[in-house]
């Protein structure tokens, strides 16, 4: 990258605190397609002046997959030992890359005592244009561009964030087009609830290819998504569809940073 | 005086009946864990007033929102009529509320017109099930009892208002020829058209009113008795159900205070838990889920919006939410039975999970709310699926392997896949 990322113990040790942490995940630290995403909320960061950092190594799963899939106790020593990590820095505030990280920490933490304030980076990235300090110039233009967004599951109805997402794609001028089935009837993209990580039971079809049809109806140029799993899911079934040449998955991040030329 | 008589026991024996039934419910429910919902008391109120009163949900299907608005309206506001009937049959008056001259002519009018809604509303919901089939009302779980009951609740619906606008078509012709009892009052535009059907003479006329007097009282009771063993048990379960709504984030799971114990114990020796740890962590019966679970069950009346918005049935798996929510009704009542005859420690050797609910259901689960989102009424089908995972991992530790992988990942590594905690930064080294 063209410019550091500060880590929480670097800034700890010139005595300092940032305003905001940015809690990577682990799909945007370890996942390819993800990481971008993960560097392009950085320029963003970066881009706007905000004082952030991020845990780097310290970093750990929050459990949100254990969780889901039934192991509490797993979910509960991750937590534990992240708020432990939080709180020993001394964290107010986080934006993450992932709605899955969000939810968690923002709703399952307080419980465990680690209450901070949570953003998605989406609400991160309605804010700033709120502020005047993001706008869509400089950069590549989606003016009159026919961009759907997918709703995740775990922003949308598991949080009910269903502005912020599209506020970040208005300001690009571009076409917002909906899916038949959105924000608060949004249809999953197949991985919430661990299925990610296992192969689908047996049925008729899978579910991201049922989304991604669904998608393709609104002839889209952009599927713009919010959360790594989906665009996990979402990027598959174009390809599957072999659509990859005329349609692109882009993370909202990725879409900002593109309109700003970051 | 004899009618009376009967009229007086029949309506003590069908309440007794009911409170019996309606006690054997309550008491399967208490078979659940207790969970403490009580916080935020007008927000409750006012989320049972919204959703369960002001049907807001049902409004996302516009077509069924306006029948079975009318249904319920017609069926709450015509049950003013049985404070009427009641009165007229412990003290053999004859319209009671005569007295209130225009005001009555206002009510019986308009229960005329809801009854007429009513009958409308209820036949073409009848074709929707059997004629159009709509999708949402078949599936594995809506064979046989399931598929009769709507049948059944709908017919009687139609029946109770037909018995309703023959008695009033019946008296108003008796009204018109004088005769002495029945005194004029009330106002028909419904039933006025039937009274061509209707024979001439006094003597029928008075037999057909009061056969469907009787027959519209009877049939009251009859339905309160059939609720127990009915999905149409939602229309006095939809108010404490929504009362006691989850009223947190839908992606906010309950942390489990038992684990947080040993977690903590772990984490540090000097900790020492307030409470004993549980007998067992999530669910494999009934017994060992929340009494809001079980509460939900009896609440279900099978609409099915549920299952018609899972990612997982949309795509052709086991899984339905509604199946979900009627085979733990079906288990709890055959506990409750279990219970009656052989006492409260019976076994019976089965259980929710398995011999009801299979894993390849509960693993099919994306957790993505859509059918929490989706109930009119406020029914949490993923708690029960988040109680029976918690059983297979923490208890029996049987996952899909691949799920098995993936924990071990997190306990190892900190994160779902196979990479080194020490490449965790290594993103920073991209472009």
């Amino acid at each position: 990258m063209e410019f550091k990322v500060p880590t929480m113990a670097e800034l700890m040790a010139m005595g300092e605190e940032p305003e905001i942490l940015f809690w990577v995940g682990c799909a945007g630290s370890y996942d390819e397609r993800a990481q971008k995403i993960t560097r392009d909320i950085c320029k963003i960061l970066h881009h706007v002046g905000i004082k952030y950092a991020v845990l780097g190594t310290e970093e750990s799963c929050t459990g949100d997959p254990a969780k889901r899939a039934g192991n509490e106790f797993l979910f509960q020593m991750q937590a534990m030992t992240n708020i432990e990590v939080l709180n020993g820095y001394n964290i107010k505030k986080i934006v993450t890359g992932c709605p899955h990280c969000f939810n968690t920490i923002k709703n399952e933490y307080p419980g465990l005592g680690g209450t901070y304030e949570v953003i998605h980076h989406s609400q991160l990235i309605q804010d700033l244009i709120n502020e005047g300090k993001l706008k869509a110039e400089g950069g590549e233009s989606f003016k009159g561009k026919k961009i759907t967004f997918h709703d995740p599951c775990y922003l949308g109805r598991g949080n009910n964030v269903y502005e912020a997402p599209r506020k970040a794609l208005e300001v690009l001028d571009a076409q917002l087009v909906e899916m038949k089935r959105c924000k608060s009837n949004g249809l999953c993209c197949g991985a919430g609830g661990a299925q990610m990580f296992k192969e689908p039971e047996r049925g008729d079809k899978d579910i991201n290819i049922e989304r991604i049809e669904e998608a393709l109806a609104t002839q889209p140029q952009v599927i713009a998504a919010g959360c790594p799993f989906c665009m996990t899911m979402l990027s598959d079934g174009v390809k599957l569809k072999d659509k990859e040449q005329e349609i692109k998955v882009l993370d909202i991040a990725e879409i900002t940073a593109r309109a700003n030329g970051l | 005086m004899a009618s009376q008589i009967i009229f007086i026991i029949l309506c003590l024996a069908g309440i007794a009946l009911f409170s019996l039934n309606a006690r054997k419910v309550i008491r399967n429910i208490k078979l659940g864990k207790p969970e403490s919902r009580n916080d935020q008391p007008a927000k409750r109120w006012l989320t049972m007033l919204k959703v369960a009163f002001g049907q807001t949900k049902m409004a996302a299907r516009p077509i069924p929102f306006l029948l079975h608005l009318v249904v319920y309206l017609g069926f709450v506001i015509i049950n003013i009529e049985v404070l009427e009937i009641m009165i007229d049959g412990i003290f053999g008056t004859h319209r009671v509320f005569a007295g209130l001259g225009g005001l009555y002519n206002f009510l019986i009018g308009s229960f005329e017109l809801l009854a007429l809604g009513v009958w409308l509303g209820c036949a073409i919901f009848l074709i929707r099930r059997n004629v159009l089939k709509l999708k949402r009302f078949s599936g594995v779980e809506m064979k046989s009892w399931p598929k009769s009951d709507a049948n059944y609740i709908l017919i009687t619906e139609i029946l109770l208002m037909t018995a309703f606008l023959l008695m009033n078509a019946a008296d108003a012709k008796l009204q018109a020829l004088g005769q002495a009892h029945y005194i004029n009052a009330g106002a028909f535009p419904v039933s006025a058209w039937l009274q061509g059907l209707l024979p001439a003479d006094a003597g029928s006329l008075v037999m057909i009113e009061r056969i469907c007097w009787w027959f519209h009282i009877v049939g009251i009771f009859a339905f309160l008795n059939y609720l127990p063993y009915s999905k149409h048990f939602h229309i006095l379960f939809a108010f404490p159900n929504t009362y006691f709504s989850n009223l947190e984030p839908k992606g906010e799971f309950t942390n489990m205070a038992s684990v947080t114990n040993e977690v903590k114990a772990m984490l540090d020796p000097a900790f020492v838990p307030l409470e004993a740890a549980p007998g067992k962590f999530g669910a494999k019966d009934i017994n060992d889920l929340s009494w809001i679970n079980l509460m939900n069950a009896y609440t279900c009346t099978e609409c099915g919006r549920c299952t018609s918005v899972c990612p997982a049935n949309i795509t052709g798996k086991l899984l339905s939410p509604r199946k979900i929510m009627m085979d733990t009704r079906d288990r709890m009542e055959e506990v409750g039975k279990n219970v009656d005859k052989h006492g409260i420690d019976h076994q019976d050797g089965k259980a929710l999970l398995d011999d009801y609910i299979t894993r390849e259901e509960i693993w099919a689960c994306t957790s993505c709310n859509a059918c929490t989102e989706a109930c009119p009424i406020n029914i949490d089908p993923l708690a029960i699926i988040v109680e029976l995972r918690r059983f297979a991992i923490m208890e029996e530790s049987n996952a899909p392997s691949s799920i098995n992988a993936m924990l071990g990942n997190v306990e190892n590594n900190g994160a779902p896949w196979k990479y080194a905690p020490a490449d965790r930064f290594n993103w920073v080294e991209g472009s």
